[in-house]
């Protein structure tokens, strides 16, 4: 398997590269740490006429906490991550979940902004943006915008990027990064998973009673149960929210297993992460 | 880019993998190629001492990069201590999954401090395959190497 013929660009800075995606839109694709599109150009799934690797690029690889969030730039790769005392202290969850991706060789050279523009359905990182109202920041020569992690995401592989832009990077609340649950179900150590769920929620001194549940796996594209949200909202009972999360969706069957099968890992993994959640919102340490 | 400690200047195809790369171009064949879209781990080289997929990246990605490959693990005739624990544990049968084990075993003796658990070895070596040993000897070699003393189960 080798990749099909393509132009290799190594813009040195963010402009450069910017100015590339002007000039070829729809016929380049962005390279980071490769570890998504490097497979689909093995396999040919993707055969872009211009690669535009941004690796070379400064000032991407930062983690910034800013007052009620954190920044991260597009270049972070997982393994930063998983390892960062600040991330371990602010993003538990992002912690958590990225040592989930993967395998420790991926983790290494995959970045959190390549997995958000690739924008896999079963990611990890899509879903924890989901569940900490995180937003995605994108460049282009006319300008930068930030979207909300609820419009950016479209369907399989499809984002509200468009051609000329480039993430840049993606920005993770963390109101409630404290009451956090995460949960994943993957066939063999390192596959992707198969349903995740990562659930936040408000001080139980917040009368918000604000809640988030994120699951990736279960829809075209990572969602949040509103059905699941209110449940917990209102009783604080991880079991209901399972229950209405397993309800809310009918993801399809394949291979790897029966839409029945898919909703009760839906059960499962909910009320995990649930549980984890309210469990830290009391004060203590879940189990496991 | 430098490999095992020797600069290497060329111009490459940019669709040319690192493990072609490696392979074709330099001749260094110690790095095996398996599965070719980063499932086996066959293909695993340290990056500036990280391990990666060699069949994931581009040769030109690792340009200004130090890249070490097994073969530089030896110095002449004298094993590093991960090969010579892979070799005295029988870590190996066919050594086909064997270059990418050692160099993901050489990222994490470089690491780790204290003696990691059989689970925690397991985990590490997640993304190595290997069809023959049924990974107990693997594992030991790693505790081996890594200085492990307790014995784990099995």
């Amino acid at each position: 398997m080798k990749p099909p013929k393509f132009r290799y660009h190594a813009p040195s800075s963010l402009d450069e590269a910017l100015d590339l995606l002007a000039t070829y839109g729809d016929d380049a694709v962005v390279l980071s740490g490769g570890q998504s599109l490097i497979p689909m150009l093995n396999l040919r799934l993707a055969r872009p006429a211009e690669v535009v690797d941004i690796a070379r690029i400064d000032g991407l690889g930062y983690v910034e906490a800013g007052e009620c969030s954190v920044s991260v730039g597009a270049l972070v790769t997982h393994r930063k991550m998983e390892t960062d005392p600040e991330v371990a202290r602010l993003l538990p969850m992002a912690r958590e979940a990225a040592g989930l991706i993967g395998f420790r060789a991926i983790r290494n050279r995959g970045t959190v902004g390549g997995s958000v523009a690739h924008a896999d359905p079963s990611a990890e990182w899509p879903a924890v943006l989901l569940a900490l109202d995180g937003s995605v920041e994108m460049r282009s020569s006319s300008g930068v915008r930030q979207v909300d992690a609820s419009d950016f995401f479209k369907s399989v592989f499809t984002t509200a990027r468009r051609p000329d832009e480039i993430v840049s990077s993606v920005r993770f609340g963390s109101r409630f990064a404290g009451n956090w649950g995460f949960s994943e179900f993957q066939r063999r150590t390192g596959d992707f998973a198969v349903v995740v769920a990562a659930v936040a929620c408000a001080d139980s001194s917040d009368r918000s009673g604000e809640t988030r549940v994120a699951l990736a796996g279960v829809a075209d594209r990572p969602v949040r149960c509103a059905e699941a949200e209110a449940a917990l909202a209102d009783a604080s009972d991880p079991r209901a929210a399972a229950e209405a999360a397993r309800d809310a969706f009918d993801p399809a069957g394949d291979a790897h297993g029966s839409t029945a099968y898919r909703k009760q890992l839906v059960y499962a993994q909910v009320l995990r992460a649930a549980t984890q959640a309210l469990t830290r919102r009391a004060g203590r340490r879940p189990d496991g | 880019m430098e490999v095992n400690g020797r600069a290497v200047t060329t111009e490459v195809d940019g669709r040319m993998l690192l493990s072609d790369f490696l392979r074709g171009v330099i001749g260094l064949t110690g790095t095996h190629v398996g599965c070719e879209h980063g499932y086996c781990g066959s293909c695993t080289v340290l990056i500036d001492g990280a391990s990666a997929r060699s069949c994931l990246m581009l040769a030109a990605q690792a340009n200004g990069s130090m890249v070490s490959t097994v073969e530089g693990l030896a110095d002449g005739e004298q094993l590093s201590i991960v090969q010579q624990a892979f070799k005295s544990c029988h870590g190996l049968q066919c050594g086909f999954c064997t270059p990418g084990l050692l160099m993901a075993v050489s990222e994490m003796a470089a690491e780790t401090a204290s003696s990691p658990s059989r689970d925690l070895i397991r985990e590490q070596l997640a993304g190595n395959l290997c069809r023959c040993t049924g990974y107990h000897q693997i594992v030991d070699a790693v505790e081996q190497a890594l200085g492990s003393t307790s014995r784990g189960p099995r």
